[in-house]
């Protein structure tokens, strides 16, 4: 039996990473791993819908954070998609048996030790499987429960070859070659760097800083552009995609804050502390608006004065964090 | 968003099986950890979702006991499943799927492609023919 320490974290894709490593001895923070994977972001699709909505994210895409710690650290880390489920299970077992913990794509749906209201078709979730309580029993580390779960074959074979945008197509990972003692230095300054690349200057109005005014211009209209019960919908998305699963617009915001208190340490650059205390404001400021959002879906109110508000709200965010962005890429580091 | 702050807002619709992790500062700034088992906000926006959901299969549900519509629509809305989804599952193009959702259609799909649509929604064949 693999002894996995598994620890709860925020964020699936962090927690693997963070979970994972720690196994091998090298020690990287949830916050570290989300730092200098630099997945904080935003993004802003309307033409990208899901279930008729316009998507939004608050992150980079499944998997960048992974491959961008990896990377960073120096972690050599093998990767598989399978084409049938049998060979994704028969290799998956292989790799068990050798006394390797498995790192995987699944879907949100197929989990069965998940609250049924969470249960949707989400495709990008990472969880660790570490052995096999029985022939048809896996054992789960998966990041965002508070303990170690158990998962049937069948549902996980499900879960890993789950239909749809992005298809998991059984994708497994693990290091293989872990080094013991590794700088976090220029993987932090390089994680910092790409961040504030991302967020001040995408040419393109959907993404980054822009895109959080974009999203605000847009919110503004939904009342009259597609009327009050649909209007209802997209601000419940946007909550959503901001709140669910401790992760999101305030959350993200807090772990890259505590990223930044460790990264202070780390180079011994004061100013990192700094920028992390208005980095937690701007947190404050974020689930603000999520509080004011779900009041205005909650009374359902067709009146067009509260969107403009949320607006307000949003363009004044999107002021913030541009000044925040545009200090720490100033940061001499 | 100081560690006290941590939403502990349980009325939420997983009835406090699950907690999650957050990040938030102590009193000398430090950021720390600390869980919750809901937050309004979420649980308003979450709700919503389900009511849509809910309120869509009620309704296709009302249209296969009609005769306008055959199960495999019914079960597609309670599987939470778009009809890309469904063709990946199940193997065939949209547009087949769309026609398997005829009634009379449905009445003539063969053994196998029934078995198909059955175990993509976890179910028999049996409950696939029949919508309550």
């Amino acid at each position: 039996m693999i002894d996995f320490k598994h620890q709860q974290t925020a964020h699936c894709e962090c927690g693997v990473v963070s979970n994972m490593f720690r196994h091998y001895g090298l020690e990287i923070s949830e916050p570290m791993a989300f730092g200098i994977g630099a997945g904080i972001f935003f993004a802003h699709l309307p033409f990208v819908k899901v279930n008729g909505v316009p998507g939004s994210t608050y992150r980079v895409a499944p998997g960048q954070i992974f491959k961008n710690v990896c990377k960073r650290v120096g972690v050599e880390v093998k990767t598989q998609k399978f084409g049938t489920p049998e060979k994704a299970m028969a290799e998956l077992d292989r790799v068990l048996e050798q006394g390797t913990p498995v790192g995987m794509l699944s879907s949100v749906y197929y989990l069965p030790y998940f609250p049924e209201s969470y249960r949707f078709h989400f495709n990008a979730h990472n969880l660790v499987v570490y052995g096999k309580k029985d022939q048809d029993t896996y054992l789960v580390s998966d990041p965002i429960m508070e303990s170690i779960t158990e998962i049937d074959s069948k549902s996980l074979a499900q879960a890993r070859f789950a239909q749809g945008f992005p298809a998991p197509k059984g994708k497994m990972y693990y290091p293989v070659n872990v080094p013991k003692a590794v700088s976090l230095k220029k993987g932090i300054v390089d994680g910092i760097k790409q961040t504030c690349h991302y967020m001040l200057k995408i040419p393109l109005p959907m993404f980054g800083v822009k895109g959080i005014r974009f999203l605000a211009k847009r919110l503004a209209k939904y009342p009259e552009k597609v009327g009050p019960r649909k209007a209802s919908l997209y601000l419940g998305n946007v909550i959503r995609m901001q709140e669910e699963i401790g992760t999101g617009g305030a959350g993200f915001r807090f772990i890259y804050a505590a990223f930044l208190q460790e990264a202070s340490q780390v180079l011994d650059k004061p100013e990192l502390k700094t920028l992390a205390g208005e980095l937690t404001k701007i947190g404050d400021l974020w689930r603000n608006f999520a509080f004011e959002a779900g009041r205005v879906c909650k009374s359902r109110s067709a009146a067009g004065t509260s969107y403009q508000d949320l607006s307000k709200l949003l363009l004044h965010i999107a002021d913030t964090e541009e000044a925040f962005f545009k200090k720490l890429a100033q940061v001499k580091l | 968003m100081k560690k006290e702050e941590v939403p502990q807002d349980g009325e939420n619709m997983h009835q406090g099986t699950f907690k999650q992790l957050f990040y938030a500062v102590d009193d000398s700034g430090k950021y720390t950890t600390a869980t919750s088992v809901g937050w309004e906000p979420e649980n308003i926006a979450m709700s919503q979702a389900w009511e849509e959901i809910n309120e869509k299969v009620e309704q296709t549900r009302a249209a296969v006991l009609a005769g306008k519509l055959s199960p495999i629509a019914y079960y597609m809305e309670k599987s939470l499943l778009t009809l890309p989804q469904l063709a990946g599952y199940v193997g065939k193009w949209q547009w087949q799927v769309k026609r398997h959702m005829k009634p009379d259609v449905f009445q003539h799909l063969s053994e196998d492609l029934l078995q198909r649509y059955a175990s993509t929604f976890n179910i028999t064949v049996a409950q696939l023919k029949q919508v309550q």
